[in-house]
């Protein structure tokens, strides 16, 4: 007896320190990640990064237009993305369930959460950039849409299952009409979740490079138009990145510094409200 | 002419008195191909408490749960026969869900406060059939904060959320919610089977008050409570309608072997 509590103690300090080290293995990659981007980057970090454009090579300057252009493609697929996945995550929840309709919905919905995202800027390419003859930020937004669509029905859908089906039957017993009882009830009870969604899918999009290579395929020039090309963060990244010139790779550094930032406080906020939906 | 009118009044009187607001008849009820409710008639008095009690699975949540046609929300389930509300057939395919249940109001088993303020979450129903000054709703959520005995304990809170409560205080809540649309009758399915025994006495209290005004069904599982507060009591088994009568003597002299095991305690 004393001999197998003894073994059982050993195999659990082994256990322990195996899944200890998986953890500091995963976490040690992310910290030197980080530590990258800030060693290399934040000296990069100045009043030029924001107030200048990208530069010809061999030239001092800044990051603003793809800084603009990133916000506003972001924005174009979050515009877009947003609604539909809200409306698609509340048909699959709210009205749907377990029908056949809803099951390929699912399906579909799961594929294309994990589809290539260089896919996604092919097809968009064929659709909207071909037949008008000229790669443009409009494009580019679509594919960033594209990809920020199943993201939210999927966590819209989620959220919705938590809300409990006797808040609706209290509401329906009121006479609510299905459409009040969602928009005002079951919306309202999980709203920090529905707003959760929107931002891991707004972080998703914010560093994506592959759907925009075919579609805004990137512009040197500041540009507002989101009919021309234009510019975005990892876009540049992608670009400076293998330049040759120092000072083009100093600002992709930066780029990279302010994208993966970005992505992170998102996803931490995003975090934070999903906790406080889950513990009400 | 007179002599037609008298009849009439008096018929409405008797009607109004004594009538019974809600007939069932010949209810089947199905969740897919089982049935759940088995040929039960059954009537519910104008202004009177009606319990049905039975053990688990009996069918008598479903039955309430017929009364305002809440199963419409969900696809497999089905009922067939006739329920007649002011002798209008409430079973019947073209009849207005939300008016039905705006007249058959209902409290559900956990209290279920709406994700608002205190205040919302009864002006909420009334702005859903009433276009109301802002002093007129104000009036109307404290009448039906005081007709649930809730008025003292939340009028310096009313902004405070619903889900700030006491289980107590939130099931009051429901009730107040359920009140303030102004329904005719009230089905409580287990209201109080949540609620410790303060809150379930102050429940108790506030269903004798309310049958003033509305006619209520409660569905109950404590036996006590249903020879506390109804005036009839049904007793279901198996989908089937055992016993339905006068609560005292459902309780002292039931007509079915049966009855009397369950309201002895003997199976249940």
């Amino acid at each position: 007896m004393a001999d197998f509590y003894h073994k059982r103690r050993r195999s659990n300090a082994v256990w322990t320190v195996l899944s200890y080290s998986a953890t500091a293995f995963g976490l040690g990659w992310l910290v030197l990640i980080l530590w990258a981007l800030l060693w290399n980057g934040l000296g990069g970090l100045s009043l030029d990064i924001f107030t200048k454009m990208t530069p010809a090579p061999g030239v001092e300057g800044g990051l603003l237009n793809s800084i603009i252009g990133s916000f506003i493609m972001t924005g174009i697929g979050v515009l877009i993305g947003a609604p539909l996945g809200i409306l698609a995550g509340t048909y699959l929840a709210e009205y749907g369930h377990n029908s056949r309709v809803a099951w390929v919905i699912r399906f579909i919905n799961d594929i294309l959460l994990s589809a290539p995202s260089i896919v996604v800027g092919l097809f968009i390419y064929q659709l909207f950039v071909v037949p008008f003859g000229h790669f443009s930020a409009l494009a580019g937004g679509l594919a960033l849409a594209v990809i920020a669509t199943p993201v939210v029905a999927r966590t819209t859908e989620d959220m919705l299952n938590l809300v409990p089906n006797t808040l609706r039957e209290a509401a329906s017993a009121l006479g609510m009409p299905r459409s009040v009882v969602i928009q005002r009830i079951a919306y309202r009870s999980v709203r920090a979740g529905l707003v959760t969604g929107v931002l891991l899918a707004v972080a998703r999009i914010t560093g994506e490079t592959a759907p925009l290579v075919f579609t805004a395929l990137g512009n040197s020039l500041f540009e507002w138009d989101p009919r021309q090309p234009m510019s975005s963060l990892p876009l540049i990244i992608y670009d400076f990145a293998r330049s040759p010139y120092p000072e083009q790779q100093k600002l992709a550094w930066t780029g990279a510094l302010l994208v993966t930032f970005a992505v992170l406080g998102m996803s931490i906020v995003a975090r934070v409200l999903t906790s406080r939906v889950s513990s009400k | 002419m007179s002599d037609i009118s008298a009849a009439a009044r008096s018929d409405v009187s008797i009607h109004g008195a004594m009538g019974e607001k809600i007939v069932v008849r010949g209810l089947n009820f199905f969740y897919g191909a089982s049935r759940a409710i088995k040929d039960v008639n059954v009537s519910l008095r104008d202004r009177k408490v009606t319990a049905f009690i039975g053990p688990s699975g009996c069918g008598k949540s479903t039955l309430l749960r017929v009364l305002n046609r809440m199963y419409d929300l969900y696809p497999n389930q089905r009922a067939e026969g006739e329920v007649l509300l002011d002798g209008e057939n409430i079973l019947s395919p073209g009849l207005d869900l939300n008016l039905l249940r705006a007249r058959v109001g209902m409290v559900f088993q956990k209290p279920t406060p709406f994700p608002m303020s205190i205040y919302d979450n009864i002006a909420f129903g009334i702005k859903l059939y009433e276009k109301l000054s802002k002093s007129e709703l104000d009036e109307r959520v404290e009448s039906a904060l005081r007709r649930s005995a809730l008025w003292e304990e939340v009028k310096d809170k009313l902004s405070a959320s619903g889900l700030s409560l006491s289980g107590g205080q939130q099931q009051r809540l429901c009730i107040a919610r359920t009140v303030a649309i102004r329904p005719e009758v009230i089905l409580l399915d287990e209201p109080c089977s949540a609620l410790d025994p303060i809150s379930t006495a102050k429940i108790e209290e506030l269903i004798d008050e309310l049958t003033e005004d509305y006619t209520i069904a409660i569905v109950t599982h404590s036996m006590q409570q249903a020879a506390r507060v109804s005036a009839f009591t049904a007793f279901m088994y198996l989908g089937e309608l055992i016993e339905f009568d006068e609560t005292s003597k459902v309780f002292t002299a039931p007509r079915e072997k049966r009855t009397q095991d369950y309201v002895t305690g003997r199976f249940g």
